[in-house]
Parts: structure tokens; C-alpha cells; sequence
């Protein structure tokens, strides 16, 4: 058996971070290697954004960042003080659901549920991006949202929908 | 064409397609899945998993892991708590019998051999580089290719897995038409998108725990025997699954190394499987190497079908994907013979997924029978047609209902089959190929015994709670559904709770049984409330509707009621103060009786696919899919539709996307994530049409319902490879059909 000698990794010292949660300042001691999804799931309580794959290939971790979709698995929490950083968990307008949160319960355009987070919130983004005019424009701009339980056309349909009215 | 049976009693809530009850905690993230649980600094837990398909753990350093700032602990075999090693049965669902952490032998690559366990996520994830683990390695046989050690088991979960009848062989060699040909799928993985999690807290030598799991019976059931407590003291909570599709159905090793980290360490731990982990631990679906022969007349009337099934299991777990399954029944033939062999390998154990056997068992069928329908110059449509079975030939007994000619023609007229160029290869459209192929969906009808509580409260909440579980499968709704129309309340006024092995015992939520098995037992509680609340309305003294004979009183819009007179009512919330017992609790329950001595019982459905296929391009997509299902009767139009066009959905990733490859040398999956492993995204899904020919199978159950969740995914692969041959003239047998496949092998190929 090939035993190294690997001296234990250093404690990496964390560091004061201060960003826009959902509308609102919050201030976090943060170690360099913690990703922006950790952060929010297991530091900040908000266990709306969902861990599919740690790699950027599943889209359950999306949020806005600066209203833009990001992919919060491949972002380290430190590159981001001072964005604004939107989750499911701030996108409603008080009990008010966002059209794109009540276009998919209307058009049951999930089952599990556990892509739902990243769904919505690419859509948003997708929507204000311009990428969502019609259905092949959304099936491309969604494709980065894997859904296992294959809700896509009723996502397609719900999109589409918010689009309409828009 | 479908049939109305009178006595189904009106319903109000069950038939709508009303929104799923918990849609709004699912879109606002309010929905708390496993690795969501409100446990305060919970430890976090990495597993190291082995590098090495066959052997044993030479040594192992763990002095960098454990001088890391942050990790608190390591086990392994050599400090883990001891646990026995326990057997597969209907009550202990283990899928090995290799308890973790208790040997240094290793029987597969991905085994588990050591978790780290940290203060946080980051330190417990750096830990587990940081093990240096050293291997003796023994020669494997990972590849069906190379397999010595073949089983062939007599029974498969209470099914004969030989199964034969009339004299095959010589029906076969007499047909004027045969066919012979072998099908071959892949290993596939079920990636939910939820990977598998456990957080477990031991608390005054009680254990709970929040797990991703579609039983939480049987995972309560495995943890208090590996811990010798008694089942009242371990409590499994799963009230949401970021899907399962079997691989969360029986018992993985997982929640037990957190509970042993837990224990060890005093603390709640969290354990998330990594996205690679996936892949090795909890299951697959087997490679499948299927031969059908068939013979048949010219007229396309089948006399035999042979059906030989070769698949892998595990050195310490048995599962036979049964391929051959269906075969027997499916259609009307009299000379059959079914063959399952397995393969014993240094591989993880396979398990159930999405319809185990019956979805690479319908491919290799619903493929043979197209290849019948060209050599005898038929419409594939016409075989299906002409060999319908009227009576299950399998057993002999009757169905209990069955609408499958009805979909053929639903299908074909929604389809517009009949518009269809007969010949291969005959149809473009700009620079396309197009094709059109059609198969047969089946999926048995289950039931087990279930229970269920409805509890009426003074606040006027009416509260639904069974063992059961939601994978996103609609059963919250359904059962609130259910619950509202013996109640006369509106369903979204009904509190469900499900997901807690704490509340009346339910199955697990697989083999698409859990509507018809927890619906009954939710009806009969609610029904026995009913009962409890109208008697406390009629005889006591200060309701409104005291004396009036029971006949007399109906439930609706929140009350009891007078049939007379509907505004003599009174509220649930006055009958149970009235009642004075603080609540109206009723326990109900349903069990399969005799019923399937004298029926058969089967779902059923045609799978109409168009594929379009451009040479240039190299580019191969399923352009219309269309699935139309008998299913007993439908709970809710709305999440049964959605259950249909995820199993189709998921018929195109195994046809066209889906392959766990194993390197052959070693055993390692080398397409161990969610690039190199293709699922389906929104892009590759056209849109898809759902109908329903709805017959309510009251000899079933007493809701007429079967269940909806694995029939989509069955025939697709079929009806896309049929398609796929349809529009270009070839053949292809081997799954998934990638465009490689279709270049440069010339439309003779086949």
C-alpha cells in the first residue's frame, strides 16, 4: 500500500462576507472553499435551492445572481459580496405567488419537486433574457434544468404561458 | 370508448383534476425533503467508497483525515459499531446481505469502506481525500461477456421465472413465419435528482431518522434490527422524495453508516450521497441479453413465442430484472417458454427501476413482433390487433377489466396511424426521415394491505396520515381527494401527512400499488368518521340534527346535513366538541381479499411514437409521442397525466440516451454523473399527448383504480425502435439507439 506522508490541509481561516439575501443584507463568517449553494442551504436556513449533482450539471441549484441564473454549486460564496442573490425562498411577493410559481402549479409542471427551485428561477431568468418566445426557445433555454421525473412539456406549457400574459 | 359502471358512487373531489395540495410548498421551497431537516448543527459525513471490484482492505491511513481541522471522526470496518448481517424478506428489505463497514472483504467497485465525519461539510469532503486506503485485489468478473458463475432461479417474487406451456420448441420450428432475434439494454441508473440522504439523531437510545426512502416501514424495520431496538423506538421521516423510481424502494447500506456516525458520535448526522456515489449505491437497472424466437402464421397469428432472458446480479444480492415477465400473458398464444438466467458478478446489486423487467421486456417483445408484422407484410398494428388475449393464457383467468383494443383504436384515430406508408424507409419530409411505430404497454396491477387515520378536531381540520409516501407521484392529493368526497369538505381544506413510519403502516410506494392499496384504507377511515360524526349528530340532544334517522343526513359542503332540509347542518368542529371527546379518530383499512383466485389483474396501454431522423445531421429525435392507457379509473386526470408523460419520457432516455458503462477490466462505472450519463432534457421531449380509456376495475378495488406509476415508461422503447426502422430501414437491437448506430448500416441492415 503506497501511505503518503500528506501533512493534514491547513484550517483555512474564514472571512466576513456581506451580501443581498433576498432583498435583505446578511453578513456570514465564511471558509474560502464553501460553495454559494452551502452557504445558503446549511448557513443561511434556506433549503429551497437543491443539490442534485455538486457539479453544474443538473440545474437544481440555480438562483439570480444580480437577477442573472447562476448555477450556485460552482460558485464559491466568497467571489460573490455584495450581489444580490434571489432564491425560491424570496421570489414571491409576500403570499403572493410570482406567475412563473402559480403558472406551475396550474400547469403541474413538476411532480417530485426537487428541481422545482432551479426550474422557476431559470425560467425567470430565461423570460427576462428574452429566451422564452416560443416553445423550441424555451425547451433550449430550459435544457440546462434536468426534471427526472420528465415534467418538461408541462414546464414548456407553464412558461409559455407566463410569456403569453406578459 | 370507454365504459360508465352505474354503481360508482357520484363523487365530487376524485375524478378532478384538481392541483396538487402541496404545490405550493413545492414552488416556494417550503417543501422540506431528507437533507432539509430541521436538525440544528448536524454533523456532516463523507463516504470513501472502494476502488477495487473484488478483495480485501490491506491497510489503511487515516492519520491526514483525521489530523484535519474539523473532522471529528473516521470509521471503517476496524472501529465501526458492530451490526449483523441481515436477509432479504418481505419485512427486512436488505438488497445485500453485506452489512457496511463490518469486513475487509470488498464484492463490488463503490462498495462503502469508511465515512468521515466533520464539523462541516467542506472538512468532511476533505477528509475523504485525504484516507489512504490499500487494497489486495482478487481477479473479478465484471461483464456478462466473461460470466462463469449462472443461476437460474426458479421463483421471482412468487412468480415462476421458467415459465412454459404447450410444447414451444416444436409450434416454433412447424410456424410458417419466424422469428429470431436477440435484444440487448444496457445498465441504466435511476437518478433521481435528489441523491439518497439520511440524517440521523439518536436521542435517550431512541433513533430518528429523516431519509430519503419510499418505505419508511422498511427502513424502520432494517435499522431496529441492525440496532436490536424495538420498531417503536427508531421513527423513519420522509415526507417529501425528490423521486425514487426504485432505487429509494428497499433497504441500501447508507442510512445505517448514519446512524452509526450518529451514535459514535453522539450527534445528529448528515450523510448526502455524492451524485457519482449514486451509481453503485442503490441500485441499477441489468443489462438484459434477450433471444425471442417467435413463429407465427402468415396471417400473423402467433403459435410461439420463446423469450430467453440473461441478466446480472451481485455476489451478495439477488434481483432478476424479469425481462420474460409479461410474456406469458401479454398475448394470445399457446406454446410458450420463458427463461430467466442470472449472472452472478462483482458488481453492486441491481434493483427495481421503473418497471423492473417490464420495460427491456417489452422492447425486446414489441420489437420481435414488429420485425412478425414486416416478414409476414402486415401493419404492426394489425399483429397487436389479431393477438389480442381475451383471457390471461398464463393462469386462464378472465381480466378483470380490460380496454387494450379500445386504446389501439384510440391511438390509431388520434394518431392518425391509417395515414402511415407501409414500407421502411419510404417517408421524408425536407431532410428528413420520418417513421411511425407502435407497442403494447402493460404493467400488473398490485395491492397490498394498508391502513389509514382521519382525525376530526374541534378547529374543524380534518386530518388524513398513513405510512405511505408522495414521490412526486400525486398521492398527498388523492388521498385528500378521497378523504373530501366521504366527507363532503373540500380537498384542499384536508390535511395529509404521509412519509412518517409512525403513522398507520402502508407498503412500500413501488410496483404502482400505493393508490390502490392506501386509497381504500383512507376511504374506509373516512367513512368510519362519517359514521362516528353522524352518530354523535343524531342522537345528541343539541345538534341540529338529533333524532333524524342516518339515512336521512348527508355530508356536503363541510357539514352534516339534512337531506330534507339542507340547512339544518352541523359542522364537523361542533360534532366533535359535541362528542366531548376532544376528536373523531377513526382507523381504516384495506387488504387484497381472494379476488385474484378468479381475475387477472393488468394495466394496460398502446405506445404510438413518430421519430425523425436527419442523415445529414446525423440527428435522431422523437418528434410526437402519443400513450393512451387503461388504468381502471383515473383520481386525477391532472398528476396521473403527468405520471404518463414522465414514464414516456423516460421510455425515450432509455431508448435513445440512457447506458451505465462499466469499464470491463474493472468494474468501475466510468459514466458516473450527469454529463457522461445522458437523461432526458426539455429539448430532447417533444410535445406528448395522454388518454385515458377509463374503466373502473371495481373488482380491484373500491376506488376502481389500478395504479399509474411504471405503465408509461413500457412499450416506448419499442414503439421508438419500431419507428426508428420505420423511417430509416434499420434495425436497430441494441439499446440505447444512438445515431451511430443508424450510420452507415444501409437500410438492408436488420
Amino acid at each position: 500500500m503506497p501511505t503518503t506522508e500528506r501533512p493534514a490541509a491547513p484550517a483555512q481561516p474564514a472571512v466576513q462576507l456581506t451580501l443581498r439575501l433576498n432583498g435583505r443584507e446578511a453578513t456570514f463568517a465564511v471558509e474560502p472553499d464553501v460553495t454559494l449553494l452551502d452557504l445558503l442551504r446549511e448557513r443561511a436556513g434556506l433549503t429551497g435551492s437543491k443539490k442534485g449533482c455538486d457539479r453544474g450539471q443538473c440545474g437544481a441549484c440555480t438562483v439570480l445572481v444580480n437577477g442573472r441564473r447562476t448555477l450556485s454549486c460552482l460558485a464559491l460564496a466568497l467571489a460573490h459580496a455584495g450581489d444580490a442573490i434571489t432564491t425560491i425562498e424570496g421570489l414571491a411577493a409576500g403570499s403572493e405567488l410570482h406567475p412563473v410559481q402559480a403558472a406551475f402549479v396550474e400547469h403541474d409542471a413538476f411532480q417530485c419537486g426537487f428541481c422545482t427551485p432551479g426550474q422557476i428561477l431559470s425560467a425567470v431568468g430565461a423570460i427576462a433574457e428574452g429566451h422564452a418566445r416560443t416553445g423550441d426557445e424555451i425547451r433550449e433555454a430550459m435544457s440546462g434544468n434536468l426534471c427526472r421525473c420528465g415534467a418538461y412539456p408541462n414546464i414548456v406549457a407553464a412558461i409559455a404561458a407566463v410569456q403569453r400574459a406578459r | 370508448m370507454s365504459t360508465v359502471i352505474e354503481a360508482v358512487a357520484v363523487s365530487r373531489a376524485v375524478g378532478q383534476p384538481l392541483d396538487r395540495i402541496d404545490g405550493h410548498a413545492k414552488v416556494t421551497g417550503a417543501a422540506r425533503y431528507a437533507a432539509d431537516a430541521p436538525i440544528a448543527a448536524p454533523l456532516h459525513a463523507a463516504i470513501v467508497q472502494s476502488t477495487i471490484p473484488c478483495g480485501r482492505i490491506a491497510a489503511i491511513d487515516e492519520s491526514a483525515a483525521r489530523n484535519l481541522a474539523g473532522v471529528v471522526e473516521v470509521l471503517t470496518y476496524r472501529n465501526a459499531p458492530r451490526v449483523p448481517v441481515l436477509s432479504f424478506d418481505f419485512t427486512t428489505p436488505v438488497t445485500e446481505e453485506l452489512a457496511p463497514l463490518q469486513s475487509d472483504a470488498i464484492a463490488y467497485d463503490g462498495q462503502h469502506v469508511a465515512v468521515v465525519i466533520a464539523e462541516t461539510f467542506e472538512a468532511a469532503r476533505a477528509g475523504a481525500t485525504l484516507l489512504r486506503i490499500g487494497y489486495e485485489r482478487r481477479e473479478a468478473e465484471v461483464s456478462l461477456d466473461t460470466a462463469r458463475t449462472i443461476e437460474h432461479p426458479e421463483q421471482w417474487f412468487g412468480d415462476d421465472a421458467q415459465p412454459r406451456r404447450g410444447d414451444p420448441e416444436r409450434a416454433y420450428n412447424a410456424a410458417a413465419v419466424r422469428v429470431d432475434a436477440t435484444y440487448t439494454t444496457p445498465e441504466e441508473t435511476h437518478n433521481p435528482l435528489e441523491p439518497s440522504v439520511t440524517v440521523a439523531e439518536w436521542r435517550d437510545g431512541e433513533l430518528t431518522v429523516y431519509d430519503a426512502t419510499q418505505w419508511v416501514r422498511g427502513t424502520r424495520a432494517v435499522l431496529a434490527k441492525s440496532f436490536e431496538l424495538d420498531e417503536e423506538k427508531v421513527r423513519v421521516i420522509s415526507p417529501f422524495l425528490g423521486g425514487g423510481f426504485g432505487c429509494k424502494g428497499f433497504f441500501w447500506p447508507h442510512p445505517l453508516i448514519a446512524a452509526m456516525a450518529a451514535k459514535v458520535t453522539n450527534r445528529p448526522v448528515k450523510l448526502v450521497l455524492t451524485r457519482e456515489q449514486m451509481f453503485t449505491s442503490c441500485g441499477y437497472r441489468s443489462e438484459t441479453r434477450q433471444r425471442v424466437r417467435i413463429g407465427a402464421s402468415r396471417e400473423g397469428r402467433l403459435q410461439a413465442i420463446l423469450h430467453d432472458v440473461l441478466a446480472e446480479s451481485s455476489r451478495v444480492g439477488m434481483f432478476v430484472e424479469s425481462a420474460g415477465a409479461v410474456t406469458t400473458m401479454l398475448y394470445d398464444v399457446s406454446n410458450i417458454a420463458v427463461t430467466h438466467r442470472i449472472a452472478r458478478l462483482d458488481v453492486p446489486t441491481p434493483t427495481a427501476m421503473r418497471a423492473p423487467g417490464k420495460a427491456p421486456g417489452t422492447y425486446a417483445l414489441g420489437s420481435a413482433l414488429d420485425e412478425l408484422a414486416y416478414a409476414c407484410g402486415l401493419d404492426p398494428l394489425d399483429v397487436l390487433r389479431r393477438n389480442d388475449a381475451a383471457v390471461d393464457r398464463s393462469s386462464g383467468l378472465p381480466f378483470s377489466s380490460k380496454q387494450l383494443l379500445a386504446c389501439y383504436e384510440r391511438g390509431a384515430e388520434a394518431f392518425g396511424w391509417s395515414a402511415r406508408p407501409k414500407a421502411p424507409r419510404a417517408w421524408r419530409e425536407g431532410g428528413e426521415l420520418v417513421g411511425w411505430g407502435v407497442a403494447t404497454a402493460t404493467y400488473p396491477a398490485l395491492r397490498s394491505p394498508a391502513q389509514a387515520r382521519v382525525t376530526l378536531s374541534t378547529d374543524g381540520l380534518v386530518d388524513v396520515a398513513s405510512a405511505t409516501h408522495d414521490l412526486g407521484t400525486g398521492m398527498y392529493t388523492i388521498l385528500a381527494q378521497i378523504a373530501a368526497d366521504e366527507l363532503g369538505v373540500d380537498p384542499r381544506a384536508i390535511r395529509v401527512r404521509i412519509g412518517d413510519s409512525s403513522f398507520p403502516v402502508a407498503p412500500v410506494a413501488g410496483g404502482s400499488m400505493s393508490s390502490a392499496s392506501v386509497g381504500p384504507a383512507v376511504q374506509d377511515a373516512a367513512r368510519r368518521a362519517y359514521h362516528e360524526a353522524v352518530a354523535i349528530a343524531t342522537s345528541s340532544g343539541e345538534s341540529a340534527l338529533h333524532g333524524l334517522p342516518e339515512r336521512d343526513v348527508e355530508a356536503r359542503d363541510g357539514a352534516l346535513r339534512s337531506k330534507a332540509d339542507p340547512s339544518r347542518a352541523v359542522t364537523y368542529a361542533d360534532l366533535v366538541r359535541l362528542g366531548g371527546s376532544g376528536a373523531i379518530e377513526a382507523l381504516g383499512s384495506a387488504a387484497p381479499g381472494d379476488e385474484d383466485e378468479r381475475l387477472s389483474f393488468y394495466s394496460f396501454g398502446a405506445q404510438f411514437v413518430e421519430v425523425r431522423f436527419d442523415e445529414e445531421l446525423a440527428r435522431l429525435r422523437v418528434s410526437r409521442a402519443l400513450g393512451v392507457f387503461d388504468c381502471g379509473r383515473i383520481l386525477n386526470p391532472k398528476t396521473a397525466r403527468s405520471q404518463m408523460i414522465g414514464g414516456i419520457v423516460w421510455g425515450i432516455g432509455m431508448a435513445m440516451l440512457e447506458e451505465t458503462v462499466r469499464d470491463p477490466r474493472y468494474g468501475a462505472v466510468v459514466t458516473n454523473n450527469l454529463a457522461d450519463y445522458h437523461v432526458p432534457v426539455n429539448a430532447d421531449v417533444p410535445d406528448i399527448d395522454v388518454l385515458f380509456v377509463e374503466e373502473p376495475d371495481l373488482a380491484f378495488n373500491s376506488l376502481g383504480a389500478r395504479g399509474v406509476g411504471e405503465i408509461g415508461i413500457t412499450g416506448v422503447a419499442a414503439a421508438i425502435a419500431n419507428a426508428v426502422y420505420h423511417a430509416t430501414g434499420v434495425r436497430v437491437r441494441d439499446l440505447p439507439i444512438v445515431p451511430e448506430k443508424l450510420l452507415g448500416a444501409g437500410p438492408a441492415a436488420g
